[in-house]
């Protein structure tokens, strides 16, 4: 094997052998690991995984291009509730439960690639930073889906989108929904690895300049890259939808930070051109393993906090090192 | 050849240092008088910088003494190296923009009482190494982001003086300068020169060299390998050590035939650079563009290929209008741009060898779609040989790489696109002699398969030595457009320094 993808993997193993120490760690432990280790308790944790696993894909992009979005939590409620206000229009207006749904998840996907090219155009044409544009896009996709939902929860019809992160509908052991996300990240990661469009993406987070001088249209790529995450976003926003059964406009305030963190995780580096759905994947899936065993031995909410911030540090200033003794 | 004193001012034996695999000294001697100015010469990468970071205290070497009248010094930072007798002006400048001219100067050491600047005492010290320069004209309480760059230097020169050394290091000093404020430079150095401070003075433009300094020094590759006077030595003969090699050798020469004319530009304006050029390019003819630093060479190939902003003219290539100016409609039409920044425009520096070198032209290498890693690496492999680039993988990023084999890779994505136009701004610059050579045998190969160069360089021998046609540009302006044959190094720097006075008059 060359250096160049055994270095490669060098950066998919750290997080990788996190992973299973974390995962260890809670399994090993005499009282509670019993309970933790158990198939059903695992299915849970994969579960959990989907949400800031689908946010991870998106931000992935984002990220390997240069890029930063931290309206996803806004987005992901916002196309929740535009979701579930859809729903209930449409059955209230004699449409099927079924095609309601489907009317549903196609507003919901709308309303993410929408942002997400709002996002992208104002970032190109107008030239703020991302962090500033997705920061202002952060209150008013939050704002929007408060008044779209009329400042409280919106119950939803019955439908099958609630069966799509449901632990009583399993087909080969998990939830559609997690079957869904292990597709997508599949398809994206060969659309980031093997075609033009993905080749451009880490070209533009590497050196913006030297893809302008090889004549790539930044600009468009940005417009695009950022509408397929929110797209993405926006399904992320349904399976909220489906786990919680109700248009929440408060949920997933600060989910950003935690796909943002996921990704870094990941490998991925937050000054562009590098990382894969691969490292996301398991660093959402650390995230979640995180969350799940804490709250399992009942460790506040404050302590799992910090142990994230912890990890946050950890894993990027092992990379840093690591990257640091590449070049000397 | 003049003999050095007896006990010489600076004397550094055998200086050997490495950083991890790169051996950057194989071995450096210097000697230097009291009040000599003394030239230390080398192509980038020659071991220059790591040699006076090594003077100042900033690296220790691994191996090799140094003395300073004789007496052992071994700094072990550059704290020690200053009170020592050392004083460094580095090519980047180091003032402290909002502070003042004298805040500056006695920056580091302010004269104080119970730690209160006294600045009547400030001003007194500043004006005291200023009249050591006959500088008194500057202003003290000017903020030094008002001053021109020439007088930056003077300010931190006088700081430098403020710690009354020993030797004087000036690294690369004029290579922003204009003719005038050079000139003016050396009357400053001559001044230190007679208060008996020895200076060394590193720089790659020989003329100047021999201008300023007695003696000189000539690295090649982390070895020193000859010294002496300027008067018992020809030019020749010192761009001989600093090349290795003859220059027959350097710039082979492959016959081509010129044809018609593929690129015409006429009057082409950017915003505020290029004001007026004018030229055309035959297939297989190299055209070089001289000109000073800020003269707008750069400036016209960035308009040109569409990276800066377009003003006006008419550029036709094969004889299509290629207006608006854009880099993807270039690209499409076989022109392709090395730019002079390889680490901030030229390359994807995190990325691999392989995702630099296809970038421009990925359709071949795909299958229903999809980039075929096999063909990719097929390809790359192919192009890394024919560039003669020494990698260990093709998927290794490609800051990994030297700086010669980075810019191979550079060009080696316009060989991929299989332009037949190139626009090359500064090919060689800071590369070592071995990948330049390589490179002028490159471009004569490419004009004799038939394609076109355009070569703008800062060095007047590759010019001489590659291009059929040279140009030369001036503020904005490119004038007298003439067959290489015609022109000599003198008579191009008086072209481009010529207009200026003009134009200043």
């Amino acid at each position: 094997m060359n250096t160049g993808t055994l270095k490669k993997l060098m950066t998919l193993i750290g997080p990788f052998l996190g992973l299973i120490g974390l995962f260890l760690f809670f399994a090993i432990d005499s009282e509670n690991g019993g309970f933790f280790r158990d198939p059903s308790n695992l299915r849970i944790i994969i579960i959990q995984t989907v949400i800031v696993a689908l946010g991870a894909l998106g931000m992935t992009m984002i990220i390997v291009s240069g890029g930063i979005d931290l309206s996803v939590g806004s987005v992901i409620s916002l196309s929740g509730v535009t979701a579930a206000v859809i729903l209930n229009t449409a059955v209230a207006s004699g449409i099927g439960a079924s095609t309601s749904a489907w009317l549903a998840v196609g507003a919901g996907l709308g309303v993410g690639c929408l942002v997400g090219g709002i996002n992208g155009s104002l970032i190109t044409t107008l030239r703020i930073p991302a962090f500033i544009v997705t920061l202002g896009m952060l209150g008013i996709a939050r704002g929007t889906s408060k008044w779209l939902a009329g400042n409280q929860a919106v119950a939803v019809e019955k439908s099958w989108i609630g069966s799509l992160l449901s632990q009583s509908q399993l087909y080969f052991h998990f939830p559609i929904g997690v079957w869904i996300t292990i597709v997508l990240a599949v398809l994206t990661s060969v659309l980031m690895k093997y075609t033009i469009f993905g080749r451009y993406m880490y070209a533009v987070g590497s050196n913006e300049s030297t893809a302008r001088l090889c004549g790539i249209n930044v600009g468009l790529n940005r417009i695009m890259i950022y509408s397929l995450a929110g797209t993405l976003f926006g399904l992320t926003g349904i399976m909220q939808l489906a786990r919680l059964r109700t248009g929440d406009p408060t949920v997933a305030v600060g989910l950003e930070l935690d796909i943002i963190a996921a990704v870094i995780i990941g490998g991925a580096s937050l000054s562009g051109g590098k990382g894969g759905i691969l490292g996301s994947i398991i660093g959402a899936l650390i995230m979640s393993v995180l969350r799940v065993g804490s709250t399992q031995r009942d460790w506040p909410n404050y302590i799992q906090e910090i142990i994230i911030g912890i990890v946050i540090i950890l894993a990027v200033t092992v990379d840093h090192f690591r990257s640091r003794k590449d070049k000397s | 050849m003049i003999a050095p004193p007896e006990v010489p001012r600076l004397r550094m034996t055998d200086i050997r240092k490495r950083f991890g695999m790169v051996t950057a000294l194989r071995g450096v001697s210097l000697e230097v008088g009291p009040g000599e100015v003394h030239a230390l010469i080398g192509e980038n990468g020659a071991g220059k910088s790591t040699m006076m970071k090594i003077l100042s205290g900033a690296l220790r070497p691994d191996e090799g003494s140094i003395q300073i009248d004789g007496q052992g010094y071994q700094p072990a930072n550059p704290q020690e190296g200053r009170e020592s007798g050392i004083a460094m002006v580095y090519q980047e400048l180091t003032l402290a923009p909002d502070l003042t001219v004298s805040e500056n100067i006695v920056l580091g050491s302010e004269p104080h009482r119970f730690g209160w600047i006294q600045s009547v005492q400030q001003k007194e010290r500043a004006v005291h190494a200023l009249t050591q320069l006959k500088h008194l004209n500057l202003p003290l309480d000017e903020k030094v982001r008002n001053l021109s760059v020439a007088q930056q230097q003077i300010v931190e020169i006088a700081r430098a003086l403020l710690s009354n050394p020993k030797v004087l290091v000036l690294d690369e000093p004029t290579s922003s300068l204009t003719r005038v404020d050079t000139e003016a430079l050396f009357t400053v150095i001559n001044r230190i020169k007679q208060t008996g401070v020895s200076i060394v003075y590193i720089s790659h433009f020989l003329e100047e060299c021999r201008q300023v300094a007695s003696r000189f020094t000539v690295l090649r590759d982390g070895s020193s390998v000859g010294s002496g006077s300027f008067e018992s030595t020809s030019q020749e003969q010192i761009i001989e050590m600093m090349v290795g090699r003859s220059i027959a050798q350097l710039y082979p020469r492959l016959a081509h035939e010129l044809g018609e004319e593929r690129l015409i530009v006429k009057n082409l304006k950017g915003i505020s650079k290029p004001s007026d050029v004018n030229f055309s390019i035959r297939t297989g003819e190299i055209v070089g563009v001289a000109g000073l630093v800020g003269s707008g060479r750069t400036e016209t190939l960035r308009v040109l290929f569409g990276l800066d902003k377009y003003q006006g003219g008419v550029v036709t290539y094969n004889g299509k209008n290629m207006i608006p100016l854009k880099p993807r409609r270039w690209l499409k039409q076989g022109v392709g741009m090395l730019s002079e920044n390889r680490k901030e425009e030229g390359l994807l520096l995190n990325r691999s060898l392989t995702e630099n070198l296809t970038l421009t032209k990925l359709g071949p290498l795909t299958k229903c779609g999809f980039i075929s890693p096999a063909r990719e690496q097929t390809r790359s492999r192919e192009l890394l040989q024919k560039m003669n680039v020494k990698f260990s993988s093709s998927t290794q990023p490609v800051q990994d790489l030297s700086g010669g084999n980075q810019q191979k890779v550079a060009i080696g994505r316009l060989i991929h696109h299989e332009a037949d136009l190139f626009l090359l701004d500064e090919p060689t610059r800071g590369i070592d002699v071995g990948s330049k050579s390589e490179i002028y045998l490159l471009i004569q190969e490419l004009a004799a398969a038939g394609k076109s160069v355009l070569f703008i360089s800062s060095y007047l021998p590759e010019l001489l030595g590659v291009c059929d046609r040279i140009a030369v540009m001036n503020r904005g302006k490119l004038i007298a457009l003439k067959p290489a044959s015609e022109w000599t190094e003198h008579s191009i720097m008086t072209t481009a320094i010529g207009a200026e006075s003009d134009s200043l008059s």
